[in-house]
Parts: structure tokens; sequence; C-alpha cells
């Protein structure tokens, strides 16, 4: 809500204090403000006129020749295209070198031959938005309603000299969605005690009950609800000091009566409505729950279908209005009007939004119910609505409030000790500085065996508990004055778990290799969810999603780094070298939280070098992606014990170029090329990816790591050739070299592949070399000549390797 | 001619022609030729024997003094020719330094887990638990035990992905207080932890707004812990992210699970809080929400709120990362163009 500084200023002293630094100060102490907002900024020159004869432009059938009273000697004349226009009106008169809205600048000038000494200014033209202009000047000049002197500015005649403040509220402070309610606020913080207006109402002999019958159906959503009527109302335009406080607020003068009912609900926060007496077919007041289907025409002209969780207001017939959300068309007040019955009441918050949410229809009674209302001051609220109707529409008020039911909140009594308000903020705020804030806030207070009893007002509804009321301390003390320190007390160790740490490793180790880390959504379509996934699990889905983008939660990280790949190949990136980690989700049953598996993946296409002055251009390939695991792996000791398998692999992988990953029976991922026709289908380059489940190795023991010395003795290499049928495996052969090259053989290399019609088709040579070494003598050449022969027997005989 | 004209004859013509030579081969050609068995000053020494006993040693004293004359020459000049060779391979072995290197690829951490990462080393200096928590979360957890039931206005201030009636994608990393309150050991000592991870909120992803973003929850809960330790901590934060001359400001705000409730502005470290375009010319910059946790928290984890109380509060990785390195648009993070990836491969603290 838009709180007015003159308004404000009617009821807290505010001691001239400039508005912007009022809003600084509120903003720090207890309502952030957006903005402040001066209706009269960037406009100048423009001042009241008074029209003292009109006569039709010669040349025009349209335009008006004005002789306008501008408070010079002399009248001066200004051409007027408005079709209101006409002699005796004041108006708002825009004079030459002056600024509009829009920083237009008005020039003395000629319109079809006759001078024109500025401009009459409809109130868009200085800068009101259509939606509060009123009906009346919507397509014109606005006309002041009474006589104004000639010549002096409007701003303060239209209260565009006030300045508004722009509270942005937090949920808990809907007290200050009403002018009472900020300025309890504001003179809190300025040490000011508000006065408000003593509400007074003359009231007639006639008895509301003798008017209207109520009863309330469904008392547990209506807390309260309390009518009166006013009686012989002159239905006109509000007073202008009434307009203006509506304009400002963004609210459309419509008339006396309308407009009464939105002033009260800006000065207490407690929306009101009024029916219009004589078009409710009983006066039967019923508040029920609808029946479903049961149809209105609300006051915006819309038919609304309602069903029985919406509360209605019947003339005992049909719905006059969805309660505390908007009223019906057939009982509005219009220029007929004569007599009115106001309505005060409290709605169950939650139900009013439900039915504010179901038929999209969000109000300022509606949000004010949902957010919640001073429940103390609803009977208020009534009588001062039906104190203005006397005042500024002759009406004459029913005797007393009809009362359909009225159970009011109790106020609640809270203990503040000043040793808690100090141990939880860390202060040394004194018993009577804590004593001054309650009686700044109005609370009443005593203090009892060194802690206040405090009373909480119903218009801070907001304040359940002790820790409440330390905040109400803390922020009018000013958190400015918080000292700052650290917490004492026990020593704690920090740091981080082995899953932790295992992620920093992996991530450190593809970084290490050349691989940039992306974040890609974990929210993705349906069809990528359970793509490269060896055993799927049901869907996770979103009941609502916002998009079928990210609709679906993933079970692979490969579809998103696809995606990644995709959106750089379309911006001329094809070197792509990413990985991720983070989790997928695995359904474990419909109703139960899923298993989230933290898990990394790799993607790889496009060169690993590009060509420059020093090298060539060497494209990506199997054995790049598989170096980076292997390093990683390393880094967490677990290289030898990862096999490679190439039965079962997934569809989505190119069938000779790829393995699944396994640690003994356990699938650790997958390695391999993106499947040709995958490639082909997604108009990707050769692209290789991998994805490692993480929970797999941190399942497996971790073996300490116990040195050893460099050795001390020369080591023997041999080289050892060897002609193999093509199906024959790399791991097969070194596996085969490992078990039978003795003690003394330390690691074996492979350096050499090649096929050929040289060796016969079907046919692959190899070439491994051999390191021996004796960790505490010098190796004989009879040692390690018997090793060579032992390998070279179980080749011929294991795999009927050909020895060259 | 005596002999001893004739070696000094043989000194200078000898000298001269080492003085001249072109290369090594002839350095070594005038060696064998001047002091060989078959050389000049062998051959004058022969003429000794007609010398008489006085005259015969010093005249032979005299010519190996040349003869170790000129082998000092040959030796003087060897190295220069030497000096010379290596000063041609030199100029020949030139290479142009300004050519590029050769390309060595390393990766570049996202820059929001370098920030999630550089956040989380100061709280492990602090003395924090870094505690991971689920991203698919139930209802009671990431509502009804952070003090906000069913129907609470405060459920639409973060707008939720439901997957069913009770699991939802976690719209904040708090539900992890309430899980670490349940299982912490206070007997152990106090409770310290921060939990960082991916939530989610029902958003239409702009400039602004993304439906996935990061949070880092903080918890501390003792005995006593003050509003004061929090501003404390919360300056730590903010120097160590934005710069040692930050001043921090607090500001009344709302949670459901905190109370006192407060918004962290820092002093704009664009302008140093003159006021300018990035602090929307106020010279502060809202980064953080913070408290004290609510009563009802503890109380729903079963933890004595009349003994524990603490801080609690939530920052956001991508709104710090956006604030430091003047990131317009949120969806940068998750487009993972590399163009905008790798420019975080510059040391960023």
């Amino acid at each position: 809500m838009k709180i007015s500084y003159q308004w404000l200023n009617s009821f807290v002293n505010l001691h001239e204090i400039d508005p912007q630094k009022l809003a600084d100060q509120v903003s720090l102490t207890g309502i952030e403000v957006a903005s402040v907002i001066a209706p009269d900024q960037g406009l100048k020159k423009i001042v009241v006129g008074h029209i003292l004869s009109t006569e039709p432009h010669p040349d025009s059938d349209h335009l008006t020749l004005c002789q306008v009273d501008i408070g010079e000697d002399e009248p001066v004349q200004i051409v007027c295209g408005a079709p209101n226009v006409a002699a005796d009106q004041y108006v708002i008169v825009a004079l030459p070198n002056s600024r509009i809205a829009g920083n237009v600048k008005i020039k003395r000038g000629k319109m079809r031959g006759q001078a024109s000494e500025g401009m009459i200014c409809s109130l868009q033209e200085i800068g009101f938005s259509d939606s509060v202009v009123p009906k009346a000047y919507q397509d014109g000049i606005f006309v002041f309603p009474e006589a104004e002197e000639a010549g002096q500015p409007v701003f303060p005649l239209l209260g565009m000299d006030d300045r508004m403040i722009d509270f942005d509220i937090t949920p808990n402070r809907a007290d200050t969605l009403g002018m009472h309610g900020a300025a309890w606020e504001v003179g809190a913080m300025l040490h000011e005690r508000p006065q408000f207006p003593e509400v007074k109402v003359t009231e007639s002999q006639i008895t509301t009950d003798s008017l209207l019958q109520v009863s309330v159906a469904e008392k547990s959503l209506v807390p309260q609800y309390l009518l009166k009527v006013v009686q012989k109302v002159k239905i006109q335009p509000s007073p202008l000091w009434l307009q203006i406080r509506l304009w400002n607020n963004g609210i459309r003068p419509i008339n006396n009566v309308v407009d009464v009912t939105n002033f009260v609900l800006l000065e207490y926060g407690q929306p009101l409505h009024a029916f219009d007496y004589d078009k409710l077919t009983s006066h039967q007041i019923l508040v029920r729950r609808a029946q479903d289907q049961e149809p209105i025409v609300t006051l915006d002209g819309e038919t609304r279908e309602l069903t029985s969780d919406d509360l209605v207001i019947t003339d005992g017939q049909k719905p006059v209005a969805i309660a505390g959300v908007m009223g019906g068309l057939t009982s509005e007040i219009t220029t007929e009007t004569q007599n009115v019955v106001l309505e005060s009441a409290v709605f169950d918050g939650t139900s009013i939004r439900k039915t504010a949410q179901r038929h999209n229809l969000h109000t300022e009674a509606s949000t004010r119910f949902e957010k919640g209302i001073d429940q103390g001051s609803t009977t208020e609220a009534l009588q001062r609505a039906a104190q203005l109707l006397e005042e500024i529409a002759a009406g004459e008020s029913s005797r007393g409030i009809l009362v359909g039911h009225q159970e009011l909140p109790v106020e609640r009594k809270l203990a503040l000790d000043p040793k808690h308000v100090n141990h939880v903020l860390g202060t040394e705020i004194t018993t009577a500085e804590i004593g001054g804030i309650l009686s700044d806030l109005g609370f009443e207070h005593q203090l009892e065996a060194d802690r206040y009893e405090v009373t909480v007002p119903l218009r801070r509804w907001d304040i359940f508990i002790e820790a409440d009321l330390i905040e109400e301390v803390a922020r009018l003390h000013g958190y400015d004055q918080l000292p700052s320190t650290l917490p004492v007390g026990v020593q704690t160790v920090g740091g981080y778990n082995r899953k932790q740490l295992l992620i920093r490793e992996v991530r450190q180790s593809l970084l290490a290799n050349g691989l940039d880390e992306v974040i890609s959504y974990a929210l993705v379509k349906d069809d990528e969810a359970a793509a490269f996934t060896a055993h799927p699990t049901a869907k996770i889905k979103l009941s609502w999603p916002m998009t079928q983008d990210h609709a679906v939660l993933r079970q692979n990280l490969i579809s998103g780094l696809l995606n990644d790949l995709k959106y750089n190949l379309a911006r001329q990136q094809s070197n792509v070298a990413i990985f991720e980690q983070g989790n997928v989700f695995r359904q474990v049953d419909e109703n139960q939280q899923p298993l989230e598996v933290p898990t990394v993946a790799a993607l790889w296409s496009g060169n690993v070098v590009d060509e420059s002055w020093i090298e060539k251009a060497r494209p990506v390939d199997f054995y790049d992606l598989k170096g980076a695991l292997t390093n990683l792996l390393t880094t967490l000791g677990l290289a030898d014990r990862v096999s490679y398998q190439t039965d079962e692999l997934l569809p989505e992988l190119h069938p000779g170029r790829a393995a699944k990953l396994m640690i003994g029976n356990q699938e650790l991922g997958f390695i391999g090329e993106i499947h040709p026709s995958l490639q082909h289908d997604r108009q990707l380059p050769p692209t290789y990816v991998l994805q490692l489940n993480l929970q797999v190795l941190l399942d497996q023991e971790q073996k300490p790591l116990v040195s050893e010395s460099a050795a001390k003795y020369p080591a023997v290499e041999r080289d050892m050739a060897l002609i193999v049928d093509h199906q024959v495996t790399n791991a097969e052969i070194a596996d085969l070299i490992t078990t039978n090259g003795g003690n003394y053989l330390q690691n074996v290399q492979i350096f050499d592949v090649f096929t050929g019609e040289a060796i016969g088709v079907h046919k692959k040579s190899l070439a491994y070399r051999l390191h021996f070494q004796n960790p505490i003598a010098t190796l004989t050449d009879d040692q390690v000549t018997q090793a060579m022969t032992k390998i070279q027997t179980a080749l011929q005989t294991e795999i009927n390797a050909q020895i060259r | 001619m005596g002999l001893k004209q004739q070696l000094e004859q043989l000194k200078a013509q000898g000298l001269e022609q080492i003085q001249n030579v072109k290369d090594a081969q002839e350095l070594n050609q005038i060696r064998v030729k001047l002091l060989g068995k078959k050389g000049p000053i062998t051959e004058v020494l022969r003429g000794m024997k007609d010398l008489s006993v006085d005259e015969r040693p010093k005249v032979g004293a005299f010519a190996n003094e040349i003869k170790q004359e000129i082998a000092g020459a040959i030796e003087k000049q060897v190295q220069v020719m030497d000096q010379l060779a290596l000063q041609q391979r030199l100029k020949h072995e030139t290479i142009d330094v300004t050519l590029p290197g050769r390309p060595v690829k390393t990766g570049t951490p996202h820059i929001l887990n370098q920030m999630i990462d550089d956040l989380e080393d100061l709280f492990v200096g602090l003395g924090y638990e870094v505690i991971d928590g689920p991203e698919v979360e139930t209802d009671h957890y990431n509502f009804e035990m952070m003090n906000i039931p069913k129907n609470h206005p405060a459920r639409d201030m973060q707008d939720t992905f439901y997957i069913t009636n009770e699991l939802l994608m976690r719209t904040h990393t708090s539900p992890n207080q309430a899980r670490t309150l349940e299982s912490h050991d206070f007997s152990k000592g106090p409770l310290k932890m921060i939990s960082p991870g991916r939530v989610y909120r029902r958003d239409t992803d702009d400039a602004t707004h993304s439906h996935q973003f990061h949070q880092i929850e903080g918890l501390v809960i003792d005995k006593h812990v003050t509003m004061a330790d929090l501003k404390g901590t919360l300056e730590v934060v903010a120097r160590h992210v934005f710069g040692n001359e930050r001043q921090i400001r607090l500001r009344p705000s709302y949670f459901p699970f905190t109370e006192p409730s407060i918004e962290v502005d820092i002093s704009c470290f664009a302008c140093g809080g003159e006021g300018c375009s990035v602090c929307k010319y106020t010279g502060w910059i809202e980064v953080l929400g913070a408290g004290m946790v609510h009563p009802n928290v503890l109380k729903s984890a079963g933890v004595d709120p009349e003994v524990y109380g603490g801080f609690a509060f939530g920052l956001g990785p991508d709104r710090f990362a956006m604030l430091k390195y003047g990131i317009n648009d949120i969806r940068e993070f998750y487009q993972n163009d590399l163009r905008f990836l790798q420019q975080f491969q510059q040391e960023v603290k």
C-alpha cells in the first residue's frame, strides 16, 4: 500500500522530516519501502485557469477558443479541443514553457491561425493513470468542483504535492495495509503516539433491525458480520479531498457511497461493502456457502459459476456478493440509489484465498482478508463509514448495528523478560528502554518480577510469542546498534565427509584432464529422463510442470550434456570437453522420496588438439576419454579394480566402441561413443561419453597406501611381439603375461598394435615391453629368460599366440 | 744468422700463422708443423751440437720457452675457435619466443561451484560441517517443519513444483535445518553446519528467474548464540566474498522459520556506497536473508528452545556470482556456453 505522507501527518506528527528520509528510516526499523512517489515530479508551470468565455474556432468544427483568467492582469486565449470545455469552468492550465506528463514541453503557438497561450489539460495529461481518472473526466479536461483562485499551482489542489511512500510489506505485516496501522508503525519509530479522529454517528430513530434481518450459516468462516443501513443518501461525486486519497492510492473515485467504503478500507484496512437496499429482493440477509454451479454476475460484469467452497452473501434467495471478494451487479450502488446497506465483516483468510484463486479474482478486499485484518476495528470502521455518509451524502444512519455474528479474538498476554532479550540479541538494552519501546508500540505492559507482562493489541495479530516481542525490541532499538561478534563456546572441528571429499577429487581430476565443468538442469524432457540408463525406474514427473522442457527428473546426466553440446555447436563452439557432477533420481516407490544417486558424467567431442603452427589437429577418440577415466580411477586408487565389459551395452552407444564398467559385480557406469545412428539423428559429430555412479566408488573399501622405496638394482626390459586372432583382447593378453610373469615382472606396457595383410586376415600383431626388477638383488639373465619362456608358453597354449 | 735469431723468427712466423688460422683442422696442422718432431724448431735444435758447452743450455732453454709460447698461443686459439663455434650454434638454434606455447588444455570449474567451494572452505575454517540434503523433499520437511503449515500465506512466496501431494522439489535448503536438528547430538557440542545445494521454484526462466538455482543454508545452534554473532558471521561472509571494505546493514524482514528475521544488505562494492547503477543509487545491495531460529522450528525437531537457540541464514551463490561478476542473465549459469564458462578460468577469489 502507498502511504500518503500528508495523510500520515494528520495522525502522527512527522516533524516535517523529509519523506525520503522517513522512508529510509522505516526500511531500517520495520517495513521495506519500495519507492517514494512524487505525483508532481517533472511537472512545472501548471496552474488553475478560470474560463471566462468560449467561442467556436472559426476554422474548426471541434476546437474552442477560450478566454482564460490565469491570474494575470489580462486573460489569455487558449485553444481547447476537449468536448466538455465550457465557460465559467475552473480548469488545469499548462502555461507556455510548462512541462506536462512524459516530459512534454508546452509552447505558445497558433492552432489553425488562432493564438493559444498554453493548454487546458486532462488529468491524464498531467500524469494521472487512466485507471484512476473519474469516469466523468476520462475523455475530456478536468473541471474543479468549486471556484479556485486563478493562477495558483494546481498541485496542492489535486494532492499532487503529496509524497506516496510505497510500503512493500512482508506477509506478517498486513497490519500496515491501512493508514491507522501505518501510523502506529511510524509513530513507534518516531516516539510519537498517533491520534485518530473520533468517530461520531448521529443516527436516526429507525433501528437497523427494523430494516434488515441477518443470519450467518457458516459462523466458523465468518468471525464477524456487521450491517448498518444509511437511508436517503444523495449520490454525487465525493469532495475532492476524499477523491485525492483514493486516486493517490490507485483507486478510481466512483461516487460518494462507493468512495466512502474505499476510503475506510484505506483508513482502517477493513474492507467494507455497500449494497443498494432497494435492490435486495428480500431484507433477510443470509451468509452461506454457495451451491455448486450457482451463478452470480459480479461488479466487473463477469458471470461466475460458484462452488460450495465459496462463501456468498444472499438476500435470502440469490447471491448478492461473493463474500470478501467482490459484490454482485444486481445490488450495485448507482446514481438512483437512495438507501444503502453497509457491511463490515471478517471472513476466514484461507477460504477467501481459495475463492480468489478459483475465480482468479484478486481485489483490495480479498487481499486484506487473506493476509488478515485488525479484528478490533471492524465495528469502528462501520461506524466511520456511516459517519462519512452522513457528512458527504446527507445520509441518515440507522440506529445500532445489526450483528450477524461477532466473535472477537482474545488479546494475547505475553511475558517479555529483558534478560531473554539481551541473551538472544547479544546486547545490553536496559529494562527501561524495553519498556519505552513497548510504550511507543502502544502495547500495554507492566513490570512484574523483573519481566514485563505485555498485552498485545488485536491490531498486531502477528505477535504470538516472546520471540516476536524480542523482534519488536530489536528492530526499534535498531539493528545498527547490534554489536558484531562470532559465536564462542565449545570449539567444533569443521570438515567435509567422505562423499564430499570424493566428489571434490573426482571434479579436480576431470578438470586437470582438460574438461570444463557444467551445471545442467535436473528437470528434463520426458524422453530425456531415462535415456542412457541401464536399468530405468518409473519416471518421476512434476504434477504441474511449467514447461514440458523441465517436467521429469533425470535418471542420467548424459542427456543434459548432449543439450549443452548442441547449444555450443549452434554457437560455433565445436571442441566440447565437459563434465557434470550431480544427482540422478531413481524412483523407489511412488510415494517415497527417490534415491538420489551422486553421479558424474563427461562428454568429449571435436578436437583434443586444434591445428596450430606447431602441431596438427587431432580429433578426440575413445582412448582420450578412457585416459581421463584412468587418471580419475588412479586418483581414487581403483584403476586396477575396474574391468571393461563389452556385452549388455546401452543401445545409445556404439556397440563396438563402448564398455560397461564393473567393479567386481557392481555396475560402476559406462564409457563409449554415441551410437552412429543417434549421432546422425541429432546431427552430432563423433562424441564420447562416460558416466559413473559415485555411490559405487564410495562403497569400495579404501586400501591404505603403504609406500615402497625406489629400487636400487638395475631393471631389465624385454620386448615381445605376438600375433593373435583378432578378437583376443589386450586385457586377456596382459592378464596372461602378468599371471605367468613371476615375482620380478613389475609392469607390462603395450607399445604397438598392428593389423594388415602381411600377418594374415583376422589376425593382429601386438608388441609388449616387459619390465623386470628384483628389489633386493641384481637380476640374472637366466631369471629373466625363464620368466619370458613361461609367459610365451602360456600365450601359445592359452590363446594360440604366435611369438615373433 | 745465429740459432737464437732463427728461433725468434720461427716464433714470429708461428704466432702469425696461429692468429690467422681459419678452423680447428688448420690449427692442428700448424701444431704438427711447428711443434712436431720434423718441425723447424726441432731442426734448429739439432744445430746446437755446434754450440759451445756454455751456450747450449741457454739456447735450449730459449727454444723451450718459444715452444711453450707457441703451444700456449695454440691453446688460446683453440678456445677462441670453440667459443666461435658455440656462438654460431646458438645463433643457429635461436627460436621465436613470441610464438604461442603448445596448448595444454585445463578445465574450468563452473563459476557457481567455485563460489560454493570457496564459501564451504570459509565455513569449514570457522568450524562448520558441510551437510547434504535431498533435492526431492517432503512437504513435511520443506514446509511444516519450517513453521509453514498448509494455507500459510508464506507458501505463496515460494511457488512449488509438486510431484505428489507430499513430495516436492525443495524450494529452499532450509529443510536441512530440521533434518540436522533432529539428528544432532547436542551432548557432543554445538551444531554448526552449512548445507549447499540446488533448489527449485515454479518460475518461468528469464534473465532474473530460474526454476533451478542454488542456496547455501547456514545454521548455528548452541546454548548461547546471539544475533550479534549472526551479524559478525555475516560480516565475515560479506567481506570474504565482496572485499574487506564492505559494511553490512540489517533490515527487518519476515521468514516463518526465523524470529527475528532480517534481510542483509552490503555496502555497494561498485561505488563504495556513493550510489550507482549496481546498487540502484541506494549505496546498498540486498544479498541474503537470515534470522534467529524460530522456537517452533526447534520444538518441531525435538530441541528445547528454552535451552538452545541460534541463528540461520540462507544465501544464494547465483545471486552472489551475478553481483560480483556483473552477470545480467541467470540463465547463463545453466546454458553452459563454453565461452561464458571458460572466462572463469582466471583465479576469481
